[in-house]
């Protein structure tokens, strides 16, 4: 079996999990809701097996390095880095409801790179621009940033949802984590997301440096992932001086979750150097 | 001057930084006024749209947020400051007791013998301790990370370092480039942007240039064999390649395009593929089977293949054949008729034998007899090619990786670290003492929690 195969059955798997953990929140059955855990477990097992292949592969097409050199790749590595910040998430919570909201995100973006007829699933040589040790160090330290980041979606949007039932009518939302803890949980979500954003930007920059000669050179990537970075500072310094919290840092988070999303796919669309990102 | 006005400033920048990315920057005018027309042309001019990153407008803004951030933190950082530089810290109980959140567990033995077993296991989790009587008992007092309150202007610091590092680089170092043919060396490049000529005070030669690819024709390596020439006298040489570069007293040199020389009547020699009645020789290698065979033919004459593969024609001799925008040197076109199903265009390299593998068809053709040097353009006696190189010196850059390194340290002190601060009472009872556990922290208030239940079990087991 090849690793393309491996990935590819890792998106149903990853849809059967969003699938129970959707199921566990409507039907209120714990029993789905460990099925969902379990199957996003084996879901994680696949994806880092898929990408573990892949490599190898890659190897044995005497063009080896590692899998994170275009859009298939680094969609196959964040929807597994979402599923396992979920899962920590998890753990430490105790709350499969949260799953609801995070594991069809993974989903999505597994089954987008595994299925979308603009996405090349070949292992392709690297060009001489992406050779370089920077490239890991840059891609994962990036896709941390935005996995987190996406977490951090998937509870500004239950924030919002339980919000509107504030009196607890609604069993459905009764069954949320407290918004308290849906708050705290997007801000510490922010707060990781924008360590890893920082640290992704900053060894782009130092890679942009030893391979063009300047760290940063306003193309239409770097720029956005700098309005993210902005749009994220802003939610940060709202909450940490103004003391901001609930409905307004859940909005704040949306917002820069689209632009994580523009960062990640609308920038193919403008000319620049990360070009190579859009096959 | 308020956070208020950074964070508007903050958004006003990303903003305006989206229209960088919608309009093409440096582009030449004559598109620009094309694509725009005279009027939107005029005002983007006058506004500087087309490099606006370096704009007087722009370049403003960054000014106001970095004075921004300077005053906000100077503003915020002697309260701070008072709070962090203390000789012994004090601690005010009834904070502790006012907490809504406390864990209490029964203790089995009077206060000053608990003290005793607990103060060096709150010790060993929190570092500084300090033991207070208080009217019914007595109190430990305890903390750690109380310098954590700095990192966030550790955080405003590194801005600062990034910020002005750009600046020095943009006054004291240059971006610039050239495009050096083999064997010829320059003393000057042009300036980027302006155009203006910068003399570096030294030679650069290039000996050569090479580029390879890989099977499926994308390029592999672009190589580039320097000399830095100073007084006429060869000081370094080296191999450059993207992403490893000639550093040479603070001027960095990569490798970032390249070209092929105009064409030149003394560096054409006849090859006999350009003899149309020439007889050339085609090689059929069988992928599945491995089988190989070799066919003769001429430009126009169409054969038939063994093994039922159908015809084959040539048709036409491209002396610079193009794919993907590279230049590939010579090729034949042909056209392959399979026996059942539609001709196909393929276009053979003189010079990448392993060409038409990337079409994954049954059969591979390819050119016989040729000089086939599989990898190496550069080499190739009848082209020259020129280099195209990025020269650039900045003397920010140690600015600039400081206030990275400051960055990344900053934000994690300033996310995941906190001052935090444990109270453990022991109130005398009649046979056992009653113990309560509370603590606060300046962030993470939840995590703080967490870490007081945990330190209240791990004391009740004792």
């Amino acid at each position: 079996m090849s690793s393309s195969n491996l990935l590819s059955i890792t998106t149903f798997i990853y849809g059967a999990a969003a699938f129970f953990y959707i199921a566990n929140l409507v039907f209120k059955k714990p029993f789905i809701g460990r099925l969902g855990t379990w199957t996003a477990l084996l879901g994680v097992a696949g994806n880092i097996a898929g990408i573990i292949m892949r490599w190898v592969e890659s190897y044995r097409l005497g063009i080896g390095h590692a899998p994170l050199s275009n859009m298939y790749e680094s969609l196959v590595f964040f929807a597994g880095t979402i599923i396992i910040i979920y899962l920590v998430v998890e753990r430490q919570y105790k709350n499969r409801i949260m799953g609801a909201f995070a594991t069809p995100i993974a989903f999505l973006a597994m089954a987008y790179a595994s299925m979308s007829p603009n996405i090349n699933d070949r292992i392709q040589p690297l060009v001489p621009a992406l050779k370089s040790n920077w490239l890991i160090a840059h891609v994962i330290t990036c896709f941390l940033g935005y996995a987190a980041f996406a977490v951090a979606f998937g509870m500004s949007l239950m924030y919002l949802f339980r919000q509107r039932d504030i009196e607890g009518k609604s069993s459905l939302l009764a069954r949320f984590p407290k918004s308290q803890i849906l708050d705290e949980l997007n801000h510490q979500m922010v707060m990781f997301g924008f360590l890893f954003l920082s640290i992704g930007i900053i060894t782009g920059a130092v890679w942009a440096n030893s391979a063009w000669g300047s760290y940063w050179s306003w193309d239409p990537k770097e720029t956005w992932s700098l309005i993210t970075w902005f749009i994220y500072a802003t939610l940060l310094h709202a909450r940490m001086v103004r003391g901001w919290h609930g409905k307004r840092i859940a909005y704040l988070s949306i917002i820069g979750f689209m632009a994580v999303l523009f960062t990640y796919f609308g920038v193919n669309l403008l000319p620049g150097l990360h070009s190579y990102g859009s096959v | 001057m308020s956070v208020k006005l950074t964070v508007m400033l903050l958004l006003s920048i990303a903003a305006t930084s989206i229209l960088g990315t919608i309009i093409p920057q440096n582009e030449d005018p004559a598109a620009y006024f094309r694509a725009y027309g005279e009027f939107v042309y005029r005002l983007f001019d006058v506004l500087g749209i087309f490099d606006m990153y370096h704009s007087w407008w722009f370049q403003f803004l960054l000014l106001l947020l970095t004075i921004n951030i300077v005053i906000c933190s100077i503003d915020r950082i002697s309260a701070t400051w008072k709070i962090v530089f203390v000789k012994k810290p004090s601690f005010n109980l009834s904070r502790f007791r006012n907490l809504s959140q406390k864990e209490t567990f029964a203790g089995n033995h009077p206060p000053k013998e608990l003290e005793k077993i607990y103060k060096p296991i709150i010790s060993k989790y929190f570092g500084y301790t300090k033991v207070e009587p208080t009217d019914k008992g007595l109190c430990i007092f305890a903390e750690k990370w109380r310098w954590t309150r700095l990192g966030v202007y550790a955080v405003h610091l590194s801005v600062i370092l990034l910020l002005s590092g750009g600046l020095m680089g943009s006054l004291f170092g240059f971006e610039g480039f050239v495009n050096i043919p083999e064997g010829e060396k320059v003393d000057s490049i042009r300036i980027r942007n302006t155009g203006k000529i910068h003399y570096l005070g030294f030679d650069i030669k290039c000996e050569n240039f090479n580029i390879s690819f890989y099977d499926n024709g994308a390029p592999k390596e672009y190589r580039s064999s320097l000399t830095i020439i100073e007084k006429e006298k060869p000081v370094i040489q080296k191999d450059i390649i993207v992403n490893d570069p000639l550093r040479y007293r603070g001027v960095n040199i990569f490798q970032s395009s390249y070209g092929k020389m105009p064409s030149d009547s003394t560096f054409k020699k006849k090859t006999p593929a350009s003899d149309p009645s020439g007889e050339i020789t085609l090689n059929f290698d069988n992928r599945e089977s491995g089988a190989s065979f070799q066919i003769k033919t001429a430009l126009g004459k169409p054969v038939d293949l063994p093994e039922g593969f159908g015809k084959f024609v040539i048709v036409e001799y491209i002396k610079a054949a193009e794919f993907r925008g590279q230049n590939i040197g010579e090729a034949y076109k042909g056209i392959l008729t399979p026996a059942d199903g539609n001709p196909l265009d393929v276009l053979l390299p003189l010079h990448f034998p392993n060409f038409d593998r990337m079409r994954k068809g049954a059969l591979v053709i390819s050119v016989a007899d040729q000089e086939t040097e599989a990898f190496s353009l550069g080499e190739r006696s009848e082209q020259r090619y020129y280099t195209g190189l990025q020269v650039t010196k900045d003397p920010g850059v140690l600015l600039v990786y400081a206030g990275f390194i400051m960055m990344i340290i900053g934000c994690y002190i300033t996310f995941f670290m906190s001052h935090q601060r444990v109270c453990v009472e022991i109130i005398k009872g009649k046979a056992k003492s009653r113990v309560i556990v509370s603590g606060t922290a300046n962030k993470n208030k939840m995590g703080m929690q967490q870490r007081v239940k945990k330190l209240s079990d791990k004391l009740a087991k004792l």
